[in-house]
């Protein structure tokens, strides 16, 4: 994906014309290869075809990970290894281990789940991302289009295609 | 598209655009610091200085610098400690809990607040960290690790261990869930250093945002991250301060021994925590002119939540006096006999004024929507969230069973310069948190701006035909 180096870029003002223009641009069967938008457009998911995000399974897994692991910390560390009666409770009373099941619990699952957004997301802190347009992050709606992968419509044909789908500009983006 | 009831007050006033956000919050990045920035960091830091002697002279001396005795063996440091952590659990609640509730009104404050949270965590737990004397052995103390590397293993049925692992855990993810709520900010004022030609900030930008580009599919996984990250911190949020309290309620001491104790302490947590935010967010909405992000409306609603938790403490306050009489235990019924009418009942009458009399001012919405009372009555909270604190712990302890020991608490200068240290350490990192990053939540503002602008431009017309 990173080789590709010719886009067409479409510039959108506003989200909800940006949301009727990805399906209208979708529709005349051009591949979208992605929109960059300054805030989370609500929508904007299911009109580029995403499927939902599996993070929230990552969450979960982890976070019995973390609920597993501190229960046989406990029950081992006092129970197995060193029993002792403290408080004239059992050596494995279950109550008493409960705060320290759940903290580790929220903590592996917000730690896992985070960890994981960022390396299927690859943010990291030495990479420079490719910048198509750099109002995105500002006011503007960004939405590059591969050249490659559309071979089959010419880049004169994205432009039009995207003023009628309502960019206010269509630009070209070549990557050295 | 988004529906917003018209019935509502704009949350963004003044007409701005996407734009304009970007501009109005960034641009305090990009300016040098006003005059009255350098002057409150140097009043910071002199406090930080001073407070450091203090620690200092602590550590070196051990912690009977402290004004503590034989009858009263925590005072000040748990006092501290609880009131410190209290007040983070406002920047929790702003962004997690009233995220699930889908409130608006939180996205021109829920930055703020969380930065809030986490520097008041980490100047909650000096507390504990100094009381453990020499706290380099301490952390082996701490942590599950068989005790000093013998086989004893840390007593996982104590609360104490348990609120090591709350705050730890609380302070970890507060801390990543702000920072994840960063990384699209910081990438605007990346671009926006680039557009200026400042490559130095660009590169640092750059780097703090993680390389963000805000394509949709890291939006979309950036808003199901934030939402369960919210799930976890609704629960974390409320285990926190029950864990805090049961630090007392699990010990048979009388005033403390009581079932009461975690909703009332996490119901006073979010009333010290909101008067906290009002105060630190009164000064910089006033320096930052950012009257247009944080109007009168998000002050109301916060005070709104401040005269619940006030009168939810209220309650509290007033069923722990009734149970001490109608359980008829000789023990319980002395020592809130003795809160209110023995040598502390100064103390104890200044935290029924401050907390339970004072927020009821509220419910006039004149005051409520006043921005020299709100910023007041903030500050007078806190003082009274303070006393509970000193109230619970100190009067339980000082009439001990046997009455050759009753004594009083004195503090010292090292018990007040700790305090203020820890002041001196919330406020620096405030200052340099509201100088190099972004204080509002650029990303989820824009995202309510379209529709607030209309509704600005329809409440003038609207206004307008009627006059």
């Amino acid at each position: 994906m990173e080789t590709n180096k010719n886009f067409i870029v479409g510039i959108f003002d506003d989200e909800d014309i940006l949301l009727e223009g990805v399906e209208k641009v979708r529709d005349k069967g051009v591949k979208i290869h992605e929109v960059y938008t300054p805030f989370p457009v609500h929508g904007l998911d299911e009109a580029l075809g995403y499927k939902r995000s599996r993070l929230p399974i990552a969450a979960f897994l982890f976070g019995l990970t973390g609920t597993s692991l501190a229960l046989t910390m406990q029950i081992w560390m006092l129970g197995i290894d060193w029993p002792m009666i403290i408080g004239g409770k059992n050596f494995v009373s279950l109550p008493p281990f409960i705060p320290v099941t759940f903290e580790l619990t929220v903590l592996l699952a917000a730690l896992g789940m985070v960890a994981t957004f960022m390396i299927v997301s690859d943010l990291k802190p030495y990479k420079w991302p490719r910048q198509f347009d750099l109002r995105s992050t500002d006011d503007k709606h960004v939405m590059a289009i591969d050249l490659a992968i559309n071979a089959n419509l010419s880049s004169d044909d994205i432009k039009r295609i995207l003023k009628e789908a309502g960019a206010s500009e269509a630009n070209d983006k070549n990557f050295e | 598209m988004q529906v917003v009831s018209g019935v509502r007050d704009p949350l963004v006033t003044g007409g701005k655009t996407v734009h304009d956000v970007s501009h109005d919050i960034s641009r305090h990045v990009e300016n040098p610091p006003a005059k009255s920035w350098y002057l409150a960091m140097a009043v910071s830091l002199a406090l930080l200085v001073f407070g450091l002697y203090c620690v200092f002279m602590v550590l070196w001396n051990g912690i009977g610098m402290w004004g503590l005795n034989k009858t009263v063996g925590w005072a000040w440091d748990i006092t501290n400690f609880v009131w410190w952590v209290g007040i983070g659990h406002a920047g929790t609640l702003i962004s997690a809990i009233l995220l699930l509730f889908r409130q608006k009104w939180r996205m021109s404050i829920n930055r703020a607040a969380e930065a809030m949270t986490i520097f008041a965590v980490i100047c909650a737990a000096t507390f504990p960290l100094i009381h453990m004397g020499r706290l380099w052995l301490g952390f082996y103390w701490a942590l599950p690790l068989p005790n000093t590397f013998g086989s004893l293993w840390a007593n996982f049925n104590s609360p104490l261990l348990w609120d090591v692992f709350a705050i730890s855990t609380y302070f970890t993810v507060s801390l990543v869930f702000w920072y994840i709520g960063l990384i699209p900010d910081f990438a605007v004022i990346r671009d926006r250093a680039l557009t200026q030609g400042k490559q130095l900030r660009a590169t640092i930008y750059n780097a703090l945002s993680f390389g963000w580009e805000g394509g949709a599919k890291t939006w979309m996984r950036y808003e199901s991250v934030a939402l369960i990250l919210a799930g976890l911190s609704t629960p974390l949020v409320l285990s926190v301060h029950t864990i805090v309290s049961f630090d007392f309620a699990t010990s048979v001491i009388p005033g403390w021994h009581t079932t009461i104790f975690p909703p009332y302490f996490v119901a006073g947590a979010i009333f010290s925590g909101f008067a906290m935010v009002l105060t630190l967010l009164l000064i910089t909405r006033k320096v930052f002119k950012l009257e247009d992000y944080i109007t009168i409306y998000h002050i109301e609603l916060m005070n709104i939540i401040i005269i619940v938790t006030g009168s939810i403490v209220g309650i509290a306050y007033i069923t722990e006096l009734f149970i001490s009489w109608y359980s008829g235990v000789e023990y319980e019924g002395y020592a809130f006999f003795n809160r209110v009418q023995g040598p502390y009942a100064w103390a104890y009458w200044s935290m029924m004024t401050c907390n339970v009399i004072s927020p009821q001012l509220f419910w006039f919405k004149k005051i409520r929507t006043s921005l020299v009372a709100t910023f007041v009555l903030s500050i007078i909270v806190n003082i009274g969230m303070w006393f509970e604190r000193f109230v619970i712990i100190v009067t339980s302890i000082h009439r001990d069973y046997i009455p050759s020991s009753w004594t009083m608490f004195h503090p010292t200068m090292y018990d007040i310069g700790e305090y203020l240290f820890t002041f001196g350490l919330f406020f620096t990192a405030f200052f340099l948190f509201a100088k190099f990053f972004p204080v509002i939540n650029m990303a989820e503002v824009k995202s309510i701006v379209k529709h607030n602008s209309e509704k600005v431009e329809n409440k003038k017309v609207a206004e307008s035909t009627h006059a």
